[in-house]
């Protein structure tokens, strides 16, 4: 009885934001997952500009960025959105890391703040989002309590989620952890950096928001 | 050199918390630079309060936490009464069931987890024992 309370209360929430004209896709992960190449990817392909910078350095989107109004055309279909690129969700940052790649004192300090801050906004933003794209590094572990938090977290709240697997261009990426990891979910196996499978990408982001 | 200090925590010390009150708890205790052993887990919007609260908290001594939770997983092919045995559990022991641990970042290094084990690794710093691997077995 519960279950099938819970079902038509899904597919209400789902219709509901089917019903509306834009709706607002959110990129969320772990730190250097590649959410920001990937923003640029979408952006360069349906825009043509980027959108977000990327650095090597984790932590390099620290703030909320917004693309407004992208749409999309697929085979007779359209998909209006507006694409939040979020900061990194981590449980650590030590300024001592981005010591360690380069920056001065006062650099790191500042950025580990901001970093900070920047987690507590991409958490408080959860809530707004209709749509989610979870990226993964998939030459890393996936089995964190982070990416495991995140998802269970946009599940309670009914929001819609394709889990990506990106940096497939990369020798160590090993796309079936993640796909073990997280059965219940579909994944898609791309590279946003040389936009590889992006056509996969983009038919299931049509499945999900469209 | 400081010892390094596991406290093991009840379920039934958080039970009567509410989610503000269950972080600060555990959120003080770490940054007492305790690991803490929980047992069960915290809810899903429990744990994401925790992480926002645990930003909020960062400074230049305190870096943050590793977290990691561990619960006995569903067989694909269970039978229907394993599924229902199962159900019921759920129902009597809630969120009571597997083990978190939390520990400070500036002495827990990773936390590496799976469906089936869960290994701590330890950043060495102020620590009587270096290097420590503290593997956990599934629970069953």
């Amino acid at each position: 009885m519960i279950k099938l309370l819970q079902q038509f209360i899904k597919k209400v929430f789902r219709d509901l934001f089917k019903r509306k004209k834009h709706i607002k896709l959110g990129l969320y992960g772990p730190p250097n997952g590649g959410k920001s190449t990937l923003a640029n990817r979408i952006c360069k392909d349906w825009l043509g500009e980027e959108m977000s910078s990327v650095s090597h350095i984790a932590h390099e989107t620290r703030e909320i960025q917004v693309k407004e109004e992208i749409k999309m055309e697929k085979d007779g279909k359209e998909l209006s959105f507006n694409l939040v690129d979020t900061p990194g969700i981590a449980t650590k940052i030590d300024y001592e890391d981005f010591l360690k790649q380069g920056l001065k004192s006062t650099q790191a300090k500042t950025r580990a703040k901001e970093a900070t801050k920047g987690v507590v906004e991409a958490i408080k933003w959860l809530d707004d989002m209709d749509c989610v794209i979870i990226v993964l590094d998939s030459t890393k572990d996936p089995y964190s309590q982070v990416n495991i938090t995140i998802i269970g977290n946009l599940q309670a709240r009914n929001i819609p989620v394709l889990l990506v697997a990106n940096k497939t261009d990369l020798k160590k990426s090993k796309v079936k952890k993640i796909e073990a990891a997280f059965p219940q979910y579909e994944i898609v196996a791309i590279s946003a950096k040389k936009g590889k499978n992006m056509d996969e990408f983009y038919e299931a982001l049509f499945a999900l928001a469209g | 050199m400081v010892d390094l200090t596991l406290q093991f925590m009840p379920y039934n010390d958080i039970e009567h918390l509410d989610t503000a009150e269950r972080v600060e708890k555990l959120l003080d205790l770490v940054k007492q630079n305790k690991i803490l052993l929980l047992e069960g887990r915290l809810k899903r919007e429990e744990e994401i309060e925790f992480i926002k609260r645990t930003m909020e908290e960062i400074d230049e001594t305190f870096k943050g936490v590793e977290i990691g939770t561990i619960e006995p997983r569903d067989k694909a092919n269970q039978a229907l009464l394993g599924k229902f045995r199962k159900s019921v559990v759920n129902f009597i022991l809630g969120d009571r069931r597997g083990i978190t641990i939390i520990g400070p970042a500036s002495v827990v290094k990773e936390i590496r987890q799976d469906p089936d084990k869960i290994e701590l690794f330890t950043t060495g710093k102020g620590l009587s024992i270096k290097n420590k691997k503290i593997r956990k077995k599934k629970q069953k």
